[in-house]
């Protein structure tokens, strides 16, 4: 019973990650895409300074939580993805720092290089995270041990995951120029439109595209077909009420559709956690891979305590650091 | 019967092992000094709280943005590790899921998003939060930083010395029974204890090293004299502390993990009463003796056991011993790196505290020593603590070999099963990642320091002034 409970909370937290650092993500690319000198990408990244670093903690936490409440699960699907996994961490390290350390020099050069190198990891690390788990939906080869057998390079890596993980980038983009329309001062909002709109767009039939293509290849049923509704739907109408100028609502909606979007991955999954393309017989399922009822149990209190402490904290935060961020006024060493 | 067939490639476990050792002891560059300076800039803020005065703002500013540079790759390089586990030690990971689960999720959720969350808030929220509010959020992080270091040695003592579980007789797994054990036996709290006063001695010798450079420089002297005295006497009260917490330790690694402690004194044979603690020693571990000693006598009797009639186990006998309950094998862990990394760690971890009482000598009562070598040592003393807390966690890793859970499981039979080229693929590609990260993380905070305190108008690092219209009207969250 538990281990279905921590079955949703990891969808859940995984689409919290993806809701807030969605944004990061988008952020991160428009800074190269829309800021023209360094002044003005620093105002931009400047949307997302106080909060990269906790959002950044959801992917721990959801890593974590498989690790936890599925080891079993966590030791096959780790080592089968350890190249994306890899390239993902060494994102994570080369973003982290070049969020930081842009500003800490005054030299033109030294800021450009970090923030190339901020956009390019604001486009790596969502590609990552949807072929991660788009490929965790396609199987990978496990034999009746649950013991990975497969190639370490292309287990995760198909014509579906990679879809998958273009759809994330794209409504990362999205997300982003929708949360920067938010956040940054109605100067800004001409440049933005374009981004927020076509990106929108291509959100909308990517993701039509990968429900389509999960329902019919992996979960045929009532549940799947619903959610695959829901996730065009949401972004259907995200991508509208940004046409209508109405931002906030749009953000809003996209964090619908990529809780939508993370659904479906769960649904497609149930009963299994990991399908194995070698034999539908050896699919690791919930129950074989859970951890003990015990371990569940203190896990269920830190989670029943620590999810809705930490969110409530977090909107707190997000709540104190409010308000639009005025063009003209730049930090003075932020080059 | 276990459920995950162990691999053994020799080659593919060397090479895991030296990426592990690589990435945390990378990680470990960094959390010393954001656990020890953490607490400095909180006190300087709390004074400055109370006193109103500006000079503990300058202070709270320029050790805070050390701090920052500091964290930012802390955090990255602890995530590293914590994918790791999965990616490299899948059927350790597996072995452990159970146990792990719980620290480890409580570090995340109570500890990682304090840190994080109220980190930023202490550095935007400056000009948005009640004072004693924005005051809390430097505690609340530090509060977070020495939470996340208890989580996760609770779970690095399950390895040293597994309690508060069963093995599963279908899969051979271990599985959490006693959630207290496993979170409050004594190790795991001396052990937390010893890395908190490690940081500790490691930030207030880094304070003291650049309050040096600026004295020697006869630069910023109001605020530099403040804070090496301040930090002189912190340097050797902590120093004093881990002495005694140390020896607490050693205790209880003797009766835990008797292996770790002969081998980290290189005693072979079983010593009699009054065993003396060797200085020098030459192991030859072919012929499972040392070719060469000099000893203190009954030192080691009185360290180990705490009486001068205490005997202390050779390796030998116990190596004998596990070879009877485990099986054929090799025991021993390589006592070249225990004997000596011991060594290194008290002796590194401990000379800043040394220096500090003949630097306390030297400027007693407003003195300032003008020779250059005397600032010249104090700033190099930087290094020392740093290389001890090194040093000791490559004593306590290794002196678990060949085990990674004590008892239970090799680390040779809990890999991943990759293939050699991939390991040793993403092994170079930390170290090159590593290497530029190095670079440009020391350059920049010897900049930052040498800069020296700055003017209360001047914005810190990455701190942006305020920048908030205040027709928020519309505009929302951020
Ligand atoms: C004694 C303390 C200690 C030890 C032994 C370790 N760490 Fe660490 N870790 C910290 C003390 C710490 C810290 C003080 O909380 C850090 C250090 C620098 C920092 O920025 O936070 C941190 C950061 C940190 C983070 C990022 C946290 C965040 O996002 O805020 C992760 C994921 C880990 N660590 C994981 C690990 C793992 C898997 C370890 C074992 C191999 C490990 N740490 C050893
Ligand atoms: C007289 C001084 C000291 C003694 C007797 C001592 C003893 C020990 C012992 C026995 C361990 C192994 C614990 C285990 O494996 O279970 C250890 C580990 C360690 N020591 Fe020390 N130590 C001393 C000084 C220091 C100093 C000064 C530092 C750093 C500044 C330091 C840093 C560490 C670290 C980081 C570890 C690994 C983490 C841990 O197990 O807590 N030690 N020490
Ligand atoms: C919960 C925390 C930790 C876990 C689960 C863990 C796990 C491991 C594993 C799986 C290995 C590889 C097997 C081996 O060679 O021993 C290892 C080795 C090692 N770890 Fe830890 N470790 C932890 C904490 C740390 C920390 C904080 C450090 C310090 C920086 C550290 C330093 C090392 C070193 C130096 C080695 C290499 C030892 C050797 O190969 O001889 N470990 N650890």
């Amino acid at each position: 019973m538990l281990a279905y409970t921590f079955f949703i909370v990891i969808a859940f937290v995984w689409s919290v990650f993806l809701f807030l650092e969605g944004f990061d993500f988008g952020v991160g690319m428009l800074t190269r895409l829309v800021g023209r000198t360094p002044a003005e990408r620093g105002t931009i990244l400047r949307a997302i300074g106080p909060n990269w670093d906790a959002n950044e903690v959801w992917l721990l936490t959801g890593g974590i939580l498989i690790f936890a409440a599925f080891p079993a699960w966590y030791a096959a699907s780790f080592p089968s993805a350890y190249i994306p996994l890899l390239l993902l961490v060494f994102c994570l390290i080369i973003r982290a720092l070049s969020i930081e350390y842009r500003s800490k020099r005054p030299s033109e050069r030294w800021t450009s290089t970090w923030d190339s190198l901020t956009f390019a990891t604001g486009l790596l690390l969502p590609l990552l995270v949807g072929v991660f788990w788009a490929g965790m939906v396609h199987g990978i080869p496990i034999d009746a041990d649950g013991r990975f057998t497969g190639d370490t390079l292309w287990s995760h890596i198909n014509a579906y995951s990679v879809l998958g993980g273009i759809a994330v980038v794209v409504y990362s983009i999205a997300h982003g120029a929708v949360f920067l329309q938010n956040k940054l001062d109605l100067s800004w909002k001409s440049r933005l439109e374009p981004w927020a709109n076509y990106a929108g767009m291509a959100t909308l039939v990517l993701m039509a595209g990968f429900s389509i293509w999960t329902v019919l290849a992996y979960s045929a049923d009532l549940l799947g077909i619903v959610i695959a509704g829901v996730v065009v739907i949401a972004f259907a109408a995200a991508f509208v009420a940004q046409r209508a100028g109405r931002s906030l609502l749009s953000f809003w909606l996209n964090g619908i559709g990529i809780t939508a979007f993370m659904a479906q991955i769960f649904a497609a999954l149930y009963p299994n956690v990991l399908p194995s393309t070698v034999d539908d017989g050896f699919n690791l399922t919930i129950e074989q891979a859970a951890a003990s009822d015990y371990a569940l149990t203190v896990l269920a209190i830190t989670a029943i305590i620590g999810i809705p402490g930490v969110m409530a904290y977090q909107a707190w935060s997000f709540w104190v650091l409010r308000g639009r961020l005025k063009r003209e006024e730049q930090p003075s060493e932020t080059y | 019967m276990r459920f995950t067939q162990p691999v053994s490639d020799g080659l593919l476990v060397d090479l895991s092992r030296l990426q592990f050792a690589l990435t945390t002891l990378v990680h470990y560059l960094f959390v010393p000094l954001t656990l020890g300076l953490g607490p400095w800039v909180a006190i300087f803020e709390t004074l400055r709280y109370r006193t109103g005065d500006e000079r503990y703002a300058r202070l709270s500013r320029f050790f805070g943005s050390l701090l920052l540079i500091n964290f930012a790759i802390g955090v990255a390089s602890g995530i590293i590790q914590e994918f790791q586990f999965g990616m490299n030690w899948a059927v350790f990971s597996r072995f452990v899921g159970d146990i792990f689960g719980a620290p480890l999720a409580m570090e995340g959720l109570f500890a990682f998003f304090l840190e994080s969350t109220f980190l930023g808030l202490w550095i935007f929220g400056r000009d948005r939060l009640p004072r004693l509010l924005h005051l809390s959020t430097i505690w609340l992080f530090v509060i977070g930083t020495w939470l996340s270091a208890y989580f996760i040695l609770a779970a690095n003592s399950f390895m040293q010395n597994p309690v508060g579980y069963e093995l599963d007789p279908i899969s051979g797994d271990a599985v959490l029974t006693g959630l207290g054990e496993v979170f409050f036996q004594p190790l795991t709290i001396w052990a937390w204890l010893h890395t908190i006063v490690g940081g500790v001695i490691a930030a207030t010798v880094f304070v003291f090293g650049v309050s040096a450079y600026h004295l020697k420089r006869g630069q910023h002297l109001d605020l530099m004299r403040k804070t090496f005295r301040a930090a002189i006497v912190t340097g050797i009260v902590a120093g004093g502390i881990q002495l005694f917490v140390g020896d607490v330790l050693g205790v209880i690694m003797v009766d835990k993990q008797p292996m770790k402690m002969a081998a980290a004194e290189a005693v072979w044979e079983t010593t009699g009463p009054c065993a003396s603690l060797g200085i020098v020693a030459i192991p030859d571990t072919a012929a499972r003796d040392n070719s060469f000693e000099v000893g203190i006598p009954c030192l080691l009797s009185i360290v180990a056991t705490n009486s001068l009639s205490g005997e202390v186990v050779g390796m030998n006998e116990l190596q004998a011993q596990y070879e009877e309950q485990y099986g054929p094998g090799d025991y021993t862990p390589n006592v070249w790196v225990a004997f000596y990394g011991f060594r290194a760690m008290i002796g590194f971890g401990l000379l800043g505290s040394a220096w500090m009482v003949l630097a306390w000598w030297f400027t007693r009562r407003g003195r300032m020593p003008t020779s250059r070598w005397f600032w010249g040592i104090s700033i190099w003393m930087i290094a020392a603590p740093w290389l001890g807390n090194l040093f000791g966690w490559i004593f306590t890793e290794n002196g678990r070999q060949p085990w990674v859970v004590y008892g239970l499981l090799k680390t040779e039979d809990a890999v991943s099963d990759l293939s050699v080229g991939l390991v040793a693929t993403s092994l170079a590609g930390f170290v090159a990642l590593y290497t530029i990260i190095g670079v440009v993380e020391f350059r920049l905070i010897r900049r930052y320091a040498i800069r020296g305190p700055m003017e209360p108008s001047d914005p810190m690092p990455g701190e942006p002034p305020p920048v908030v219209s205040s027709s928020a009207g519309k505009g929302w969250t951020s």
